[in-house]
């Protein structure tokens, strides 16, 4: 069985799956965080009348795709900075007209629409030599430029008003996004297929978010869990027989699904401790409750911060220690 | 050496969308001044702050920073703006250093790493405001006031000449109000000029050398703090510039681009 693993073919798929598993989750990061987790479908939908000219004129579809992503990209965010109310609906428009015209040029090709399938779901065990080499490129100008422009690209995604107020060119910063989140699509688009591309972006980011209390860690944490999942969805794939794109995707979300219910529970622990605000004046009224033991670390009731002193959260009541000369007692907060 | 005022605005008028919210306002700040833009809802004062820093657009007047005409200026780094808190904690997390550190990134090149001093200068901007045993926390795991105390210090941690600071109050507990007006007051004796936009004084009053009052985004009252009263109640007797007197609020809209 290891024959399999090691024949050219897996290798050359193994390595296609590792860059793409680490460079897609890199850029999606800062998707997530523009709200723009759908950016990479819409790309993928454009990327498809790349495909399908590189299928009429005779040159690899790879060339023609990166291409066109990359127009399509910088379409995207013109009508998205032009601010226009009608920009949700021209994303739309270039979305459909994307993916219609790819269709038609297809069929002018001569080929069919069978032969847009490789492109559309992935063919990772039909990659060439040559292909593997540029996605190897591709796909580290994205790493590289995502980790290394980490402080920039993190303050425009994050507060875009504070980094233009602070003389931060927002615009190319913004475009460097798209435009990076375009060729990732070109080169997952063998790997997963121009459909599910955006799967391998987003999935990875949200399972990651779930554990880190950092950007920079859920970044990482990402890329790491998208190359886990690319590297055992291409395994699977090849000992079960199944399609390597969907394997990949159907591995990164079960990783996913594994562990919600623990973020789950970590989220709902870290939002009941959110500390509240004080007042000026804290309140004087004694707690109504018998207390057998007194509220410290570890009895058991959650404490959370309330300005300069503890609450600890009793039967849905806050008491808070207040001492006086007769002993201490409980005050309502 | 003759010192151009870190603020300057002349006549300066600011239409969003056709209508006017700022109009014909002309005041300046000198190094280590602190003033506050006072006014009520709509009076157009956090318009007219963005509008400094270039967030909305200058229709009508000039304003210069540092002596440089606004749209040609360049030196960003001198001026730090804090806007009034939004969702810090939505999105992908991130940690209180995380978004202080990015205050630096005016005076950041890219792929160059920060330098030990630039990390110091962070770490002093999160103990500034009291958050350094929360550094390493998720921003959204803190409670409103200290996500407002996270967006002064992301500010501080940039090292600005001129602060420009939009409702640091709102939302904002008490104890959170006191450390931000203690930072600011901090910043001000170490020679910062400082712009806030408030609803009241509050906290702030001790720190304020001068008030600038916006109704309707006209000033009624330009002076010290402790005549606001008066002078806001009789506006138009106090205002030497004012040749028109004021025009009832339902004919403002109508008159123009200005």
């Amino acid at each position: 069985m290891w024959d399999l693993l090691l024949a050219p073919f897996m290798i050359r798929a193994v390595i296609a799956a590792a860059v793409t598993g680490l460079a897609a989750p890199g850029i999606g990061t800062y998707l997530v965080q523009r709200r723009l987790s759908l950016l990479g479908d819409g790309i993928g939908h454009i990327t498809v009348t790349g495909v399908a000219l590189g299928l009429l004129t005779g040159t690899s579809p790879t060339y023609t795709a990166v291409v066109v992503a990359v127009l399509g990209a910088l379409a995207i965010e013109l009508i998205r900075t032009s601010g226009k109310a009608t920009g949700d609906l021209a994303l739309a428009l270039l979305f459909y007209g994307g993916i219609a015209g790819g269709l038609v040029l297809v069929q002018l090709a001569g080929n069919g629409a069978f032969a847009l399938q490789a492109y559309l779901f992935g063919s990772i065990t039909t990659i060439s030599a040559d292909d593997v080499v540029v996605s190897l490129v591709l796909a580290g100008i994205v790493i590289v430029a995502g980790l290394a422009l980490m402080p920039q690209l993190f303050a425009v995604s994050h507060d875009e008003d504070f980094a233009r107020a602070s003389g931060v060119p927002v615009w190319f910063y913004n475009t460097l996004v798209s435009v990076l989140a375009a060729v990732t699509v070109s080169v997952a688009m063998r790997t997963v297929g121009l459909l599910l591309v955006s799967a391998l972006m987003i999935i990875p980011v949200a399972t990651s978010q779930q554990f880190s209390r950092s950007f920079r860690s859920t970044m990482l944490f990402a890329m790491v869990g998208g190359l886990l999942a690319s590297l055992g969805g291409v395994v699977i794939s090849a000992f079960l027989n199944l399609p390597p794109g969907a394997t990949i995707v159907l591995v990164s979300l079960a990783g996913f699904v594994a562990t919600s219910p623990v973020g789950m529970l970590l989220h709902r622990r870290r939002r009941a401790q959110v500390p509240y605000d004080a007042d000026a004046l804290p309140l004087h009224e004694a707690a109504g409750e018998r207390h057998r033991h007194e509220h410290g670390p570890g009895c058991g009731h959650l404490a959370v911060e309330h300005g300069d002193h503890v609450d600890y959260v009793h039967d849905g009541h806050r008491h808070a220690v207040h001492v006086t000369g007769e002993g201490q007692h409980y005050d309502e907060h | 050496m003759n010192q151009a005022p870190p603020l300057a605005l002349a006549d300066v008028g600011v239409v969003l969308d056709g209508r006017p919210i700022v109009r014909d306002v002309t005041f300046d700040v000198q190094p280590g001044q602190v003033v506050a833009i006072l006014g009520a809802n709509g009076s157009g004062k956090s318009t007219l702050l963005k509008a400094l820093v270039g967030l909305n657009p200058i229709s009508h007047g000039s304003v210069l920073l540092f002596g440089t005409p606004q749209p040609r200026f360049r030196d960003w780094a001198r001026v730090g703006y804090v806007p009034q808190r939004s969702n810090l904690g939505t999105g992908v997390p991130a940690t209180v250093r995380e978004v202080v550190a990015s205050g630096r990134i005016a005076r950041r090149r890219p792929f160059v790493p920060m330098s030990r001093h630039e990390h110091d200068l962070v770490d002093h901007a999160v103990d500034l405001v009291g958050l350094a045993g929360r550094a390493t926390h998720p921003v959204s795991t803190l409670s409103g006031g200290q996500q407002q105390r996270v967006l002064v210090a992301r500010t501080l941690a940039g090292e600005p000449d001129l602060l420009l600071l939009d409702e640091p109050n709102a939302g904002v507990d008490h104890a959170s109000q006191l450390a931000i007006a203690e930072t600011l007051g901090g910043r001000a004796d170490a020679g910062a000029s400082i712009v806030v936009v408030l609803h009241e004084l509050g906290p702030f009053a001790p720190l304020i050398d001068r008030v600038v009052a916006l109704r309707e985004g006209r000033i009624t009252y330009d002076g010290p703090p402790d005549q606001l009263a008066e002078g806001a109640a009789h506006a138009h007797h106090h205002h030497d510039d004012d040749d028109h007197g004021p025009l009832p609020p339902m004919q403002a809209p109508l008159e123009g681009g200005r």
